[in-house]
């Protein structure tokens, strides 16, 4: 496929070039990997929370926040995965996630139901993926520049729509909603006091699982478990079904699924409306139960950011939702003590760079990188040491930073859909 | 990431349509639509764009009649006509910068935190007085230039060296300017004046001098327009008339082709997004040297995906992007005039967003008309050649 093997001669780094000629490079990520390394956190976070005394790291109300911040980034992610995975690009994904806030809210506000609103939300997202879908699949525009249009007239289109509907209902205003119904949470309430105990108790590891497993188990929108279901039912839908292998198919060699009989512009169409849904429905989780209210500009770009989980997750179901959990986490910290917080996350960073740096050196013999990796590690934890806190407006774009570190040190090793981006025209023969 | 863009961008014209004729090649002006044509797309796209305007106005309850009349009235007061020209210099300094990326397939999103992280190092530079009059206009630009094509150059390099997409990239240190903007404001550059966060006003003796260009209003003509206009004359001759212009035209083309060709691709990309951010650091000047002499909340925001409209509006032709720059600068100075006739000033982004989208969907048909038009005259000239030799025979 020439997108491969242009992949590869304009292949970015040096690194990359070495890395793929060293013979450890290659490691399967299993289950237990996964399992151990999700412990390894733990522990690491924990030491880091009896070392600097940022008790809010691994503390419920953290866990809690993250989780309801990683399902919009999730949501979004999910989005580029369906229309990346058939060969569409989506930065549109914050335009449809805008016009997800506003119909959500609209929708939850109109029929006096949050989950009237789930669905209006995702048909407004759905409207903004159509349009994507008539400029890139229909038409052949450019897939980039159509999602940067989607986003700029979504928030036009929205700024217009709230002015007209909302200003008029009491408690509403030209840039917000009124307060919107309210959706049920699932809580497992016999085990909120011994945890809350056992969290306050700040042992070592004990109460860090505590605090991550009350984050976890108490006060869970339903929301939140639909778009959790959301993960494994795409993975279902787009690997282990003929309707997902001839979607993939279009993402990878659209001629030849032509080929085989696939109406690609119809699975293209599909992809892309149900990105948009995703998207809608991350938008719609933004205004009905993160902030229980629609406002203008409630996105803050997270859109992007789950475009960004979608990367870092390699167009993987599995790989996206640690990507936003892990946005997730970042964005939540800001919100809990934001600056001691993330000042305690510096710590945490510069100790996986450190072990990065090990890891280069022994079992990879890059000696080069390895000293490069310590000497960022030392640089980050010199930074720690000489700083008590971290200012509150550096902490508003911590989860931005993390993507941008993280898409930096794993850019390479990512594979994308062969025909993702270019646009396809029936009837051409490459 | 970098896979993303090679695949794109490798694959010759980019647009899968094979040979010269790429979309992004028609779009952004690489393949040259002849004569009438060229101008038919975007006034179709503009006409089209007011229709859909139309609908959601009177499907709001009002009539679009009274709206474009309002719009065109206030437009035409010689006032607003030297505001419009004001805003238009900045829009069209953002949307060069965007076009100098375009030009290369980098899509430098990144145009507003470039401007804006700028804006605000070059207004705490400026008001500190440190070089007496024209002196500190030079500092003030230099300055904001070289901040600008810093930020940029971050992108750039992560491009180069770890393979992240510049639009990413971009988009993610957009955010980190925002807040570094307002740290730096909160911290080291901004003076509380009562309620206002801003930073000292840049002294009377190093403002940028406006010019009384338009008759019967009080309201001067920014000096920046000079500027702009040079810059759009510069961006011609660079990309027309330099190797370097060939060579960054050429990487966007076909990047194999140009690999071939012994141009240095990786280069190129530092220099073209480091270039882009430059240009960026000036989209500010005219409102920090010109109009409000300091940087504070009502700074103009946004300025960045202006100028990404306004280069896919004028195709980043530079005489294309001033048409648009002035188009786009109209509808939101205008876009207040709504309100008199109780219609939301919303009204006017709606036509800008739908004018965007159609702009891009028209370039595509025109080009496609073309296509089945040549066929259609080959067809008819390969079939009556035989013809003709047959009749002789």
């Amino acid at each position: 496929m020439s997108g491969q093997a242009e992949g590869t001669t304009t292949a970015p780094a040096p690194a990359g070039g070495a890395r793929a000629t060293s013979p450890a490079r290659r490691f399967r990520v299993t289950t237990p990997i996964l399992l151990l390394g999700g412990v390894g956190l733990v522990v690491l976070l924990s030491a880091v929370r009896i070392v600097t005394g940022a008790s809010d790291i691994t503390s419920g109300g953290t866990v809690a926040a993250a989780l309801g911040l990683a399902v919009p980034i999730g949501l979004a992610a999910l989005g580029g995965l369906w229309s990346e995975r058939a060969g569409v690009v989506n930065i549109g994904l914050e335009g449809m996630m805008v016009l997800g806030t506003w119909f959500g809210a609209w929708g939850a506000l109109q029929f006096h139901s949050p989950w009237a609103g789930v669905v209006a939300g995702a048909v407004g997202g759905a409207l903004g993926g159509a349009i994507h879908a008539v400029a890139t699949v229909t038409f052949g525009v450019d897939h980039i520049i159509s999602g940067v249009a989607i986003n700029i007239v979504g928030v036009g289109f929205t700024q217009y729509l709230s002015k007209l509907v909302f200003e008029k209902m009491p408690g509403g205003g030209t840039k917000n909603s009124p307060q919107l119904p309210e959706m049920g949470r699932l809580s497992v309430t016999f085990i909120d006091g011994p945890l809350r105990t056992l969290e306050a108790k700040q042992w070592f590891l004990l109460s860090d699982f505590a605090g991550i497993l009350r984050g976890l188990t108490q006060g869970v929108s339903w929301f939140t478990i639909l778009a959790i279901l959301l993960v494994p039912l795409s993975y279902y839908i787009l690997w282990r079904t003929a309707f997902g292998l001839r979607l993939r198919s279009c993402g990878e060699r659209p001629v030849a699924a032509e080929s085989l009989g696939v109406n690609v512009y119809l699975y293209k169409w599909a992809a892309v409306v149900v990105s948009g849904l995703l998207a809608g429905l991350g938008g719609a989780f933004l205004s009905i139960v993160a902030a229980g209210i629609y406002r203008d500009g409630q996105t803050g770009g997270r859109g992007y950011i789950g475009l960004a989980a979608m990367i870092f997750g390699n167009w993987r179901p599995g790989g996206l939702a640690g990507g936003a959990a892990l946005f997730g986490y970042t964005d939540a910290l800001q919100l809990r003590q934001g600056g001691v917080s993330v000042h305690a996350l510096l710590l945490v960073v510069a100790l996986l760079l450190a072990a990065m740096a090990v890891y280069q050196l022994v079992r990879q013999s890059r000696t080069v990188a390895a000293l490069i990796t310590a000497g960022c590690a030392a640089l980050v934890f010199v930074v720690f040491m000489m700083t008590d806190t971290v200012p509150e407006q550096f902490t508003t774009f911590t989860p931005h930073l993390t993507t941008l570190l993280v898409l930096s040190l794993a850019s390479q090793r990512l594979r994308m859909p062969a025909a993702d981006g270019i646009p396809y025209r029936r009837g051409q023969t490459t | 990431m970098s896979e993303r863009n090679a695949s794109s961008s490798g694959t010759p014209g980019a647009g899968g349509t094979g040979g010269v004729g790429g979309f992004r090649d028609r779009l952004l002006g690489r393949v040259k639509l002849s004569g009438w044509l060229a101008l038919a797309a975007p006034l179709l796209a503009v006409l089209f764009a007011a229709l859909i305007t139309s609908v959601v106005l009177l499907i709001a309850g009002s009539s679009p009649l009274d709206a474009f009349d309002a719009l065109a009235q206030y437009g035409t007061q010689p006032r607003t006509m030297a505001v419009i020209l004001n805003s238009a210099t900045m829009y069209y300094i953002s949307a060069l910068a965007v076009a100098i990326g375009f030009r290369m397939n980098l899509f430098n999103i990144g145009v507003d935190g470039q401007y804006r992280l700028a804006a605000v190092v070059a207004a705490g530079v400026g008001g500190a007085a440190l070089l007496p009059g024209v002196l500190n206009i030079l500092l003030v630009l230099v300055v904001a230039v070289l901040v600008g094509a810093l930020w940029a150059g971050i992108a750039g390099l992560l491009k180069v060296k770890r393979g992240v997409s510049e639009v990413i990239a971009t988009i993610m240190l957009n955010a980190i300017a925002t807040g570094l903007a307002s740290w730096l404001m909160s911290n080291h550059f901004g003076v509380l004046n009562g309620n206002e966060l801003a930073t000292r006003p840049i002294p009377a003796d190093s403002q940028m001098p406006g010019m009384a260009l338009i008759s019967g209003t009080p309201q001067l003509v920014n000096g920046f327009l000079v500027v702009a206009i040079i810059l759009g004359i510069a961006y011609y001759v660079l990309l027309n008339r330099t190797r370097f212009g060939f060579e960054l035209r050429a990487t966007g083309m076909s990047e194999p082709a140009a690999v071939a060709s012994g141009i240095g691709v990786k280069r190129m990309i530092v220099t073209t997004m480091v270039l882009s951010g430059a240009v960026a650091g000036l989209a500010g000047m005219p409102e920090l040297l010109g109009e409000s002499h300091k940087y504070s909340n009502n700074f103009p925001s946004g300025l960045g995906f202006d100028g990404i409209a306004i280069a896919l509006l004028g195709r980043n032709n530079p005489v294309g992007m001033a048409l648009g720059a002035l188009l786009w600068s109209f509808l939101s100075n205008s876009s207040n005039s709504l309100q008199m006739l109780n219609i939301s000033k919303e009204t006017a982004d709606i036509m800008k967003g739908v004018t965007v989208l159609s702009v891009i969907i028209a370039y595509e048909l025109v080009h496609r008309y073309r296509i089945v038009a040549e066929q259609r005259r080959a067809g008819q000239e390969t079939a009556a050649a035989p013809a003709a030799e047959g009749a002789a025979a």
